[in-house]
Order: C-alpha cells, then sequence, then structure tokens
C-alpha cells in the first residue's frame, strides 16, 4: 500500500507547496521509509527523462508553411475579421476546435481542490493570485526583451559556449561585467551572450539552455534600490539578485525550481 | 506586416517549438503533428485577441490539444497510433545535436530508443502530463489548463505516470540480458 502523504510529496517534489507545508513534509519524510524512497525514484524519473528523451524544434519547412498560411490570413482580413465575429462558420465540423479556450474562466479552477490535501493548493494557489499585484515596469521590460530574444535571430549576438569568449565580447558591448560560466553537467549550458537595453543602460545577457527552454540573465550596474521581488509574467518567471554592484535577472519559461537552481551556481561562481 | 501579426509573431511564434514538441507526444507521427501545429497556429492567429497578454504557451498548447483531439476524432485514428520500431532512425532536427557525454554514443542511443517506446507505451493522458511537467516545466495549473481537467487529476495521473515509468525502465534494463538468452 501506499503511504497516505505520497501525493503532497510528490507536490513537494514539483515545487508546489509553500515552505510551512514542504518543512511537514521534510518531517514526515524522515519517519517513512516510502516516502524517502518515492522523492528518490522521482528524482530518478526526472533525470532519465532528462537526460534521454528526445524532441525536435519545429522543423524550417513547417515553420516557413505556417508563415505563409499566417500571410495569407492577413490577405484576407475581411475573411479573418467575419471568422471571428461567427466562430463557426462550418456547423458540426469542428466544435471542440473551432474556438481558442477563454483564459482565466472558471472551468480553469473547477475541481482544483480534488484529490490532495487543500492547505499546499490553497497556499499555491495564494501565490498565483497575488502576482498580478506585483506589476513593475522594470518586469515588463524584461519579460519584453526576453520575448523578443526568442523571435528568430535574435537570442544572441557573440555565439559561444566558452566563457573566455563570451566575458570579453561584454566588454565593448555593454556597460556592465557580468558573471559568466558554464554549467553544461549541471544541466545549464552557455550558449552565448547579447547586449540590450534595460533599465536605461546597455545591458549584458547571458543566454542559457536547460533542456528545450532559453534562459536569459541580464544584467545592469546596480543602484541602491532594494531588488525587486521574484515574480511570474506572462508565463514566464523572473528571478532577481544582486552581486557586487550588477543586478541580476534571469528570465525563462522553466520551472521556479530549475530557474532557482541555475541561480543558485551563478551566486556561488561570484 | 500589421501590428496584430507582429504582436502575434513576437508572443506566440516564440512558443512554435513548443507547440511541435507537445503534437509529437500528442500524435507520435511526425506527419500529423505538422498538419495540427499549422491548424493550432491559424486558429490561435483568429482567435488571438482572447489572449490578452496572458501566459501564451500554455494557450497554445491548449489549442494544440483541442485539433488534436479533433482530429484524431475525425480520422477515428487513435486507435492506429504507430510505435516506434527498433530501428528507426531519429528523424526531424534535434534542438540538442552534440552528446559530450563520457558514454559512448551507441548505448546512449539504445537507451534513448528505449524510452522512446516505453513512453509510446504510456496512454496519451499519462504521457502529456508526464512531459509537459518534466520537459516542459510547466507546474500543475498550466498543465490542468492545458490538459482540461482539475489539478487533482493532473497529480494523480503524474503519479501513476511517473511509477509506471518507473517500472518499466527497471524491466527494460533488468531485462536487457533475457532478450539474449
Amino acid at each position: 500500500m501506499q503511504c497516505a502523504e505520497s501525493l503532497r510529496v510528490q507536490a513537494y517534489f514539483d515545487q508546489e507547496v509553500d515552505a510551512l507545508s514542504a518543512a511537514e513534509i521534510e518531517r514526515h519524510a524522515e519517519h517513512c521509509s516510502e516516502c524517502r524512497a518515492l522523492l528518490e525514484d522521482l528524482e530518478k524519473v526526472r533525470a532519465t527523462l532528462r537526460r534521454h528523451v528526445t524532441y525536435d524544434a519545429a522543423p524550417p519547412a513547417l515553420r516557413a508553411q505556417i508563415l505563409r498560411a499566417l500571410d495569407q490570413e492577413g490577405a484576407t482580413a475581411e475573411a479573418a475579421v467575419a471568422a471571428t465575429a461567427t466562430p463557426n462558420p462550418r456547423p458540426a465540423a469542428r466544435p471542440a476546435a473551432q474556438q481558442p479556450p477563454r483564459w482565466g474562466g472558471r472551468a480553469f479552477w473547477t475541481g482544483a481542490f480534488s484529490g490532495i490535501g487543500g492547505a499546499a493548493m490553497a497556499a499555491a494557489l495564494a501565490v498565483f493570485l497575488v502576482m498580478p499585484a506585483m506589476v513593475s515596469p522594470l518586469a515588463n521590460d524584461l519579460v519584453s526583451a526576453h520575448v523578443r530574444s526568442l523571435m528568430p535571430e535574435h537570442l544572441i549576438d557573440v555565439v559561444s559556449t566558452d566563457r573566455h569568449t563570451v566575458k570579453p565580447w561584454f566588454a565593448g558591448h555593454a556597460d556592465v561585467s557580468p558573471v559568466v560560466a558554464d554549467f553544461e553537467s549541471q544541466g545549464y549550458k552557455l550558449i552565448g551572450g547579447r547586449a540590450d537595453y534595460i533599465n536605461h543602460q546597455r545591458s549584458a545577457v547571458v543566454v542559457y539552455q536547460h533542456g528545450p527552454h532559453f534562459i536569459n540573465v541580464f544584467t545592469w550596474a546596480g543602484t541602491d534600490r532594494r531588488n525587486p521581488s521574484n515574480t511570474t509574467r506572462n508565463g514566464y518567471h523572473l528571478a532577481f539578485w544582486q552581486q557586487g554592484d550588477i543586478q541580476y535577472c534571469a528570465v525563462s519559461d522553466t520551472g521556479w525550481d530549475e530557474l532557482l537552481g541555475l541561480v543558485r551556481l551563478m551566486r556561488e561562481q561570484a | 506586416m500589421d501590428d496584430k501579426r507582429a504582436r502575434f509573431e513576437e508572443q506566440v511564434l516564440p512558443h512554435l517549438d513548443a507547440a511541435y514538441r507537445f503534437a509529437r507526444w500528442l500524435c507520435y507521427s511526425p506527419g500529423d503533428a505538422d498538419d495540427v501545429v499549422q491548424d493550432a497556429v491559424l486558429r490561435a492567429f483568429r482567435g488571438f485577441d482572447a489572449l490578452r497578454g496572458s501566459d501564451a504557451k500554455s494557450w497554445l498548447l491548449t489549442i494544440v490539444r483541442n485539433c488534436h483531439l479533433t482530429a484524431a476524432k475525425q480520422q477515428q485514428r487513435r486507435a492506429l497510433v504507430p510505435l516506434p520500431e527498433e530501428n528507426d532512425e531519429v528523424d526531424g532536427h534535434a534542438m540538442i545535436a552534440t552528446t559530450l557525454d563520457p558514454e559512448s554514443d551507441s548505448i546512449l542511443s539504445d537507451q534513448k530508443q528505449a524510452l522512446e517506446r516505453l513512453m509510446a507505451s504510456l496512454p496519451e493522458e499519462h504521457r502529456t502530463v508526464l512531459m509537459l511537467r518534466e520537459i516542459e516545466e510547466m507546474d500543475y495549473a498550466q498543465i490542468a489548463a492545458v490538459t482540461h481537467v482539475p489539478i487533482g487529476t493532473v497529480m494523480s495521473r503524474l503519479a501513476r505516470s511517473r511509477a509506471a515509468l518507473k517500472a518499466k525502465w527497471l524491466q527494460e534494463m533488468e531485462g536487457e540480458p533475457r532478450a539474449v538468452r
């Protein structure tokens, strides 16, 4: 039989519980060998998947085909407007896929609490709901810069996995000289650098790849202002920290755990 | 290029690779994935106004899944999902092409193929939550939105798929000599 706490232990593993529940679960695992074994298994499955699973980027031909289709869509703008106005022009053909999902609707949360210790999820939810309050222009700028970087040909100015190439490049192109290091063995591969304009400065951006995700680490000269809190905007996480007189912000669509893992490594590097 | 198209390219198209990966895990056939992704992107473009600066990736993947379900229903394709063959070459364009591991490429490639087979043998809804969590690194709320089930269901599916994959993987690795015998 499985320990009754197994789903909470899994939620702990996935970083879906607050600090209080996490401490509780850690205490439980100290006494429950089954849950300790479960945590090990979860880690093994994750490592195996991330190491071995094959995934492909969208083939260039498909990308080109989609861009052409979007061109056509734009060319027949009137027809597109008509299609949006009447979302079901071909009745009975494709009811499920016809309308893009309405976001943030009720259905999203219906039953969110079924089958789990409520406290943990309530805490996770609270974090989720608080986020829109922390709107800062800086966070907006960083997310915009991250999103722009993901467009074709925008990600990297200096392509290199060698920190001895990336670091000197910044000297001529940015106002700061941040920590540059490769952490490939820990799952964060240095792939290059870029200069971006952030906080009225030429920001040095160190670019990492984690699995299929890109992580931009933006850096700029620190003022004495307090560091902004970590936040999530439009599905991208932002982790802020300071090292010496340089402000850092890592932005990505990785999980929190994975993003903070890189932050930890970079801080240790200093 | 008009404004809507420019905003779409900036906010949604960066997730094209994620959409394609997701479609591949859903359909397990490159050709079908192409169709589903193209269909989904066009639908996303038509309904782009509904997004309003929200989580574009979850939103696009939700549409991909809807398109997949519709296509699968229409063509009764679901019963005929081809499993990858032992000697199938990995096609497409691997995002990470270099392997810098100390192990020889062939052992690694055997393990990759084994894992691919095991993943394909999982029920689709288990495979997808597992990949959304471990590879796309989405949180429970995002996975719940994309797969259109309550968070509790996401958790139980994750637990079952992880346990199943672990059991199958162990069996595969330890069962290796049996094939020779």
